[in-house]
């Protein structure tokens, strides 16, 4: 689709083994992602794509293999070091804070960047709302991104489903991060809300520069967005390349559509 | 027809952000200060000042501490008595020791104690969850009771185990505890307290740490991997809702009643705090001051309500309907409306806004 030049590798998954008791979720998983990058896993349900992002923000910790994110050789990732150092994410069923406003979901997304103590915000006056007003401008600035002003006020409960991914993905920008992790960011979505959310994700990449790692079952979606694939099925990687060599590749091929034999 | 946000342009993110963004809010607010300040003092008798509001207002600041940790940051507590009356004897403790301590300090001081008491009992809760925790608090309760009964140290050796507030004035010989205090005086201390630390919870719920106690709430997972560190705020939580709780229960064995036992901090005073925050709405600043209204104001008016019809009931009866009338409406505000009555007061609010129209 595009020939675009990429940047350095920014995060190297080496020889990623996970297992919860016998189960074994991912077996020897190895790749690489490049700064800029629109990077992609695919695979049929249970593959490990999600275990796999859990891994890289640090919420599951493998047995074997060794994550390096900037240059950094980690064992494993821890989840605050991992926040600490720009990763972000969204989940593939909605993660967000249902009680709180779309506002309010955004600006905790920004936790990290406020210094004010909790004595300076108990009086408000001062620094601590000098801070808030400032952090406000940087999250209004993400909801005009998302075109959801409309809904700035209202509890992220109340939304439809498709609302609620764009304040979840939101919110993961919030944080400015250098790597965003999308899990699934269009499942359930229409037609319309799935051109939207591709839109979102090209535009956030291409704006911003952000490197990012989506999971998606859209195939359409997956070939069109991504600078390369990785394929995952039963916790083993089938295939890792550019989408045309991946949708060429017979062994993805046969995990997608089964074989007789 | 009156209130109404039509026409109040918000130009600022400042005003946008102030805690009450209606200009009819605003005046009620203003009405409602000058009402507590100036014409409750003025107007009410000594029972009602010393025997109503003097319990409705400390018990709103403990019920306001308690909605802090349940109902923004979501850690069920069932030792609000014991923090209560940890404030009560650390204040005791603090007053007798160092006699020449301003009262106002030695409250401050006593809800600090409290709060590093709040951190210890709270370290649990990174472990444990939901049911679990509140027992884990409950035991809190047992143990800090116990403590109190158990040392005489505490109590400074008194045979009874009660202790007294020594007469501490605010300025010159405007006694607010002992003999001396009128109850004005021990009305407007307690007020001017308690609407202090009302605005500066207010404060911290709608700023970041606020922010990250109600994500904590929520959905604790999203909330770790958005970078925000479980122990050190559910901690905080624990702190400053037994920082509040503390002061409650120095105001209450200081102030409000003059000495106090242990046992006035007992297991049925958490519960009767808890059943304020449920029946006065969870995760509101509002939802405390109704429902420690509520369940002050419940019994008096069901003791006196028989006599104005014409009706004798006796004694007994009468607190048996209390505690049925009471078990009856918290079950049905957790079927009807588990936000309580501060949600109630916001769907007026939103009625409001439109009427006479439907939309």
């Amino acid at each position: 689709m595009h020939e675009r030049k990429l940047g350095d590798v920014v995060l190297q998954a080496e020889g990623i083994s996970l297992s919860f008791g016998a189960m074994r979720v991912l077996n020897n998983v190895s790749f690489d992602v490049h700064q800029g990058e629109i990077r992609s896993i695919i695979g049929p349900n249970g593959a490990g794509k999600s275990s796999m992002l859990n891994v890289i923000n640090g919420v599951y910790h493998p047995q074997q293999g060794s994550i390096t994110y900037r240059g950094e050789t980690r064992q494993q990732m821890k989840v605050h070091q991992a926040a600490a150092q720009g990763i972000a994410r969204t989940f593939q069923n909605i993660a967000l804070f249902k009680g709180m406003s779309t506002l309010d979901n955004i600006m905790t997304g920004r936790n990290l960047k406020i210094k004010s103590n909790m004595l300076q915000q108990a009086v408000y006056w001062g620094k601590a709302q000098k801070e808030e007003i400032e952090h406000r401008r940087k999250v209004e600035e993400i909801i005009d991104f998302l075109e959801i002003q409309a809904i700035r006020k209202t509890p992220v409960g109340k939304l439809p489903y498709g609302m609620q991914k764009r304040v979840e993905l939101g919110r993961a920008l919030a944080a400015e991060p250098d790597l965003l992790l999308l899990d699934e960011p269009m499942a359930g979505m229409n037609v319309e809300e799935k051109e939207d959310m591709c839109r979102f994700v090209l535009d956030i990449n291409d704006e911003f520069g952000t490197t990012i790692i989506l999971i998606e079952h859209d195939m359409g979606v997956v070939m069109d967005l991504s600078d390369r694939v990785v394929v995952l099925d039963y916790g083993n990687q089938l295939a890792d390349g550019p989408p045309d060599v991946v949708r060429s590749n017979q062994a993805v091929i046969d995990a997608y559509l089964g074989v007789s034999n | 027809m009156l209130y109404r946000e039509a026409g109040e342009f918000k130009a600022t993110y400042q005003a946008d952000q102030a805690i009450l963004t209606i200009r009819q809010d605003r005046w009620f607010m203003l009405a409602l200060m000058v009402i507590a300040f100036l014409v409750i003092p003025l107007i009410s008798s000594e029972y009602w000042l010393g025997t109503i509001m003097l319990p409705f207002l400390i018990l709103a600041l403990a019920a306001l501490g308690l909605n802090v940790l349940t109902g923004y940051a979501g850690q069920l507590s069932l030792g609000t008595g014991g923090f209560m009356a940890t404030g009560a004897f650390a204040a005791y403790k603090l007053a007798t020791s160092f006699p020449d301590l301003h009262i106002f300090l030695v409250i401050l001081l006593a809800g600090g104690i409290t709060a590093v008491a709040g951190l210890l009992f709270g370290i649990p809760s990174l472990r444990i969850k939901g049911f679990y925790l509140a027992v884990a608090t409950l035991a809190s309760q047992f143990f800090l009771i116990w403590m109190f009964n158990k040392f005489g140290w505490f109590t400074n050796y008194s045979a009874s185990g009660v202790i007294s507030a020594p007469p501490m004035a605010v300025i010159g010989d405007s006694y607010v505890t002992g003999p001396y205090a009128t109850a004005e005086a021990k009305y407007l201390f307690v007020l001017s307290i308690v609407v202090l630390f009302a605005l500066m919870t207010k404060n911290l719920v709608r700023s970041n740490i606020g922010r990250e106690w109600m994500a904590v709430r929520d959905m604790d997972i999203a909330a770790e991997i958005i970078g925000i560190r479980m122990l050190p705020t559910k901690l905080k939580a624990f702190a400053y809702s037994s920082f509040l709780c503390g002061i409650a229960g120095a105001l209450w064995a200081f102030v409000y009643t003059g000495s106090v036992e242990p046992l006035a901090f007992d297991v049925n005073r958490s519960f009767q705090i808890l059943f304020m925050i449920i029946i006065g709405g969870l995760g509101s600043i509002m939802g405390a001051f109704l429902g420690a209204g509520f369940i002050v104001l419940l019994p008096i008016f069901l003791n006196n309500a028989p006599h104005w019809i014409g009706l004798n009931i006796h004694v007994d009866l009468i607190s048996h309907i209390e505690f049925m009338v009471f078990g009856a409406l918290i079950i049905f505000f957790l079927i009807v409306e588990p936000h309580g009555l501060a949600r109630l007061w916001q769907l007026l609010k939103e009625k409001l806004r439109l009427w006479p129209f439907p939309y």
